[in-house]
């Protein structure tokens, strides 16, 4: 089953007419990926590497493909436009890519967007892999930018804040034989569309996932309230890695959420959350796999 | 990005938060003139403070031996004699580090006699993603000691984006304050100012600590923010060409000036194994791994999702900048660039530096046995760390911790 999306899911690339969203369109359609159509403003019409159809509204490319999830690749000054244009013509997933989107966009958009049933997820973002059965996982769902290959379909869930942290632990399970379900990158922004605990859910609920990593940073307190929730309501096995226990209070780590701000959203009081929730805590980034596995 | 608080102060002024009227100067005679235009309008007392970036300026002390980054003085003459003695000197706070910071400016102005000193903040909730205006009874003192002693002292009221902060929301905050009477409305205007000043600047946090009851000539009280601290939202500076120009480089670390013109997220430490990550989340699990077996990193070094080899040479000589690095770490996972084309860029990088430290190298991902080849075949003594664990007992090991 896998969850957000399945090899089948028709997607649709907004700004697949710049260098970027170009480049990761190609990746996806040699993934293998239902790639269905391409939304740039004034270039309607147009095809993309010849097959792809251009559409200038996500409502159109909708009602001629039949695409239900998005991926997002517009500069930033843009971005919130484009993740409410497709909220506005009903796609059930939104994946925003775009890094430095200005926090109070993503306030006042989260505020639009209530009561709306649209999932977004990101921004900031790597996006979302459900892998299949092809070599190197191919014909599997990628939207976003994860490297398509370093996938395996099986029955773990990853969830993570941080890319290529990400693909690190995706990595670690494909050497070892191990697949995934679904692979989700909730982005490193202080303001986003899905949560940890959202995609904490969505694994326990979901027959396919078996085990499930979660991959948290410094700053916030979503790891925590993800870690009571997987205490008091999780079967399934969790191992999970929290990234920036070195990392001095007060400074950002590349991504615009990851500090820690008042004495809050330390690695240690993360650790400590997860620990009590019955998470297996990876000592170092290199066993988030064997962590897990151990378990199993 | 942060502003200095004579910055902060006049953009709240704008609009139309009082605070003690001052300005801002770079040498003693121009603080002497502000102050006898000060003292010409009536003011009594007046305070000199060092204009840096870091909290604890009061209790600070200056490298000359000069006490106090912020000081009070009865006469034009003390004001000047003052700031002589503060102005190009390196200031040291228990946030500055041991280096101290600069002070090129100064802001003069009317110290107020103060009743009772409050605080007010308005700040991101994450979880609500909400704005949030914080206010306490307890102002003046570190608001996180007031937070794990006496929480209750901190009141909280979430803002609706849609309709921004309403005035009966600032009512609500100013009665908690303790304000009534006409302190009531006035208070209610300066949260209201408060916070449009923060959401029109995109700021990412605004502090008054302390927002103080003065009583006035006429013997009346009245509300002033007398410290102010604004942080901006970097993705948001965009828009805002007015705020960008408040950019003080003078406050920022050189190396971390010269890793943002190639794109680069560098963040010096104290530790001498400097590390060379792709990815923010990778790149402070490479520091986090690096102290598991015992070593220091030097630094945080995200060269971003897909670095180019243009980028590589650009951080391998910006973290060879700093004197106390002994060992180098590169952690690539290489999704989708090409294992190879950073294989090259590290030889590339190691022959112009003449690097004589000891590097490992751990290369994961796409076209990675061609980049083991090329790191190989270079001549060079690279040591190879197969997971990021061996890559990191390597390094630790090399540098002799």
């Amino acid at each position: 089953m896998a969850i957000f999306v399945t090899p089948k899911t028709k997607v649709l690339i907004q700004g697949i007419t710049g260098g970027f969203g170009g480049r990761h369109t190609r990746l996806s359609l040699d993934y293998g990926t239902q790639v269905v159509a391409g939304v740039t403003p004034g270039k309607g019409g147009q095809l993309f590497e010849n097959k792809v159809p251009i559409f200038d509204t996500v409502a159109e490319a909708m009602k001629q493909t039949g695409a239900t999830a998005s991926a997002i690749f517009v500069p930033p000054p843009f971005a919130g436009d484009a993740i409410l244009e497709g909220v506005d013509a009903g796609l059930e997933l939104v994946v925003c890519i775009t890094e430095g989107i200005p926090i109070a966009d993503m306030v006042k958009l989260k505020r639009a967007m209530a009561g709306r049933t649209t999932r977004l997820i990101g921004p900031n973002c790597p996006g979302v892999v459900t892998p299949a059965e092809g070599n190197g996982s191919q014909s599997g769902c990628r939207i976003g930018i994860a490297p398509g290959y370093i996938h395996k379909k099986g029955h773990v869930g990853v969830v993570s804040r941080s890319g290529t942290l990400t693909y690190e632990a995706v990595w670690q399970l494909t050497c070892r034989g191990v697949g995934q379900s679904t692979c989700v990158g909730i982005g490193g922004d202080p303001v986003h569309g899905t949560t940890h605990l959202d995609v904490i859910k969505m694994f326990a609920a979901d027959p396919d996932t078996h085990g499930i990593i979660i991959i948290g940073e410094i700053g916030g307190s979503a790891e925590e309230e993800a870690a009571e929730w997987i205490g008091a309501n999780c079967k399934k096995p969790v191992a999970g890695f929290i990234a920036g226990a070195t990392a001095p209070p007060g400074r950002r780590m590349g991504h615009a959420g990851a500090i820690v701000s008042g004495g809050k959203g330390t690695a240690a009081a993360k650790i400590a959350a997860f620990k009590a929730a019955g998470i297996g805590v990876a000592p170092t980034p290199s066993e988030m796999a064997e962590t897990l596995l151990r378990m199993m | 990005m942060n502003v200095h608080e004579y910055q902060a102060k006049s953009l709240l002024a704008q609009y139309g938060v009082a605070v003690p009227p001052g300005g801002v100067c770079d040498t003693a005679e121009a603080a002497q003139t502000i102050a006898e235009g000060l003292f010409a309008n009536g003011e009594r007392l007046i305070v000199v403070k060092a204009q840096i970036h870091a909290g604890g300026r009061g209790k600070g002390s200056f490298k000359s031996g000069f006490q106090g980054g912020v000081k009070l003085c009865k006469t034009a003459e003390a004001v000047r004699e003052t700031a002589k003695a503060m102005l190009g000197q390196l200031l040291v706070t228990k946030q500055t580090g041991s280096e101290g910071r600069l002070v090129s400016k100064l802001m003069v102005a009317g110290a107020p006699d103060i009743q009772k000193e409050l605080y007010l903040a308005v700040l991101l909730d994450r979880s609500l993603s909400r704005p949030v205006v914080m206010a306490s009874t307890e102002g003046g003192v570190d608001i996180e000691e007031v937070a794990a002693k006496t929480p209750e002292k901190i009141i909280k009221e979430a803002i609706d984006p849609a309709v921004g902060m309403m005035p009966y929301q600032a009512r609500k905050l100013a009665t908690a304050l303790g304000l009534r009477g006409e302190l009531l409305g006035q208070g209610a205007k300066l949260l209201l100012g408060t916070y449009k000043t923060w959401w029109e600047c995109d700021a990412s946090l605004l502090e008054i600590n302390p927002l103080c009851i003065i009583r006035t000539r006429d013997g009346k009280e009245a509300l002033q923010a007398v410290d102010a601290k604004l942080s901006l939202d970097d993705n948001a500076l965009y828009r805002h060409p007015e705020l960008q120009a408040m950019r003080d480089l003078a406050e920022e670390a050189p190396l971390e000036i010269e890793a943002s013109k190639f794109n680069l997220n560098y963040i010096k430490l104290d530790g001498n194994i400097a590390c060379l990550v792709n990815g923010a989340g990778l790149a402070m699990a490479t520091m986090d791994i690096i102290q598991h077996f015992g070593g220091q990193p030097a630094n945080f070094l995200d060269v971003g999702g897909g670095a180019s080899q243009e980028q590589v040479s650009a951080a391998f000589k910006i973290i060879l900048q700093d004197p106390h690095v002994e060992g180098i770490l590169v952690n690539i996972f290489g999704g989708i660039m090409d294992c190879n084309v950073i294989a090259t860029g590290i030889v590339a990088a190691v022959k112009e530096t003449g690097l004589k430290l000891p590097l490992v190298v751990r290369l994961e991902g796409n076209n990675v046995e061609a980049g083991r080849k090329t790191l190989a075949g270079s001549g060079l003594t690279i040591i190879s760390g197969g997971s990021m664990a061996e890559a990191a007992e390597k390094v630790v090991k090399a540098v002799g911790r």
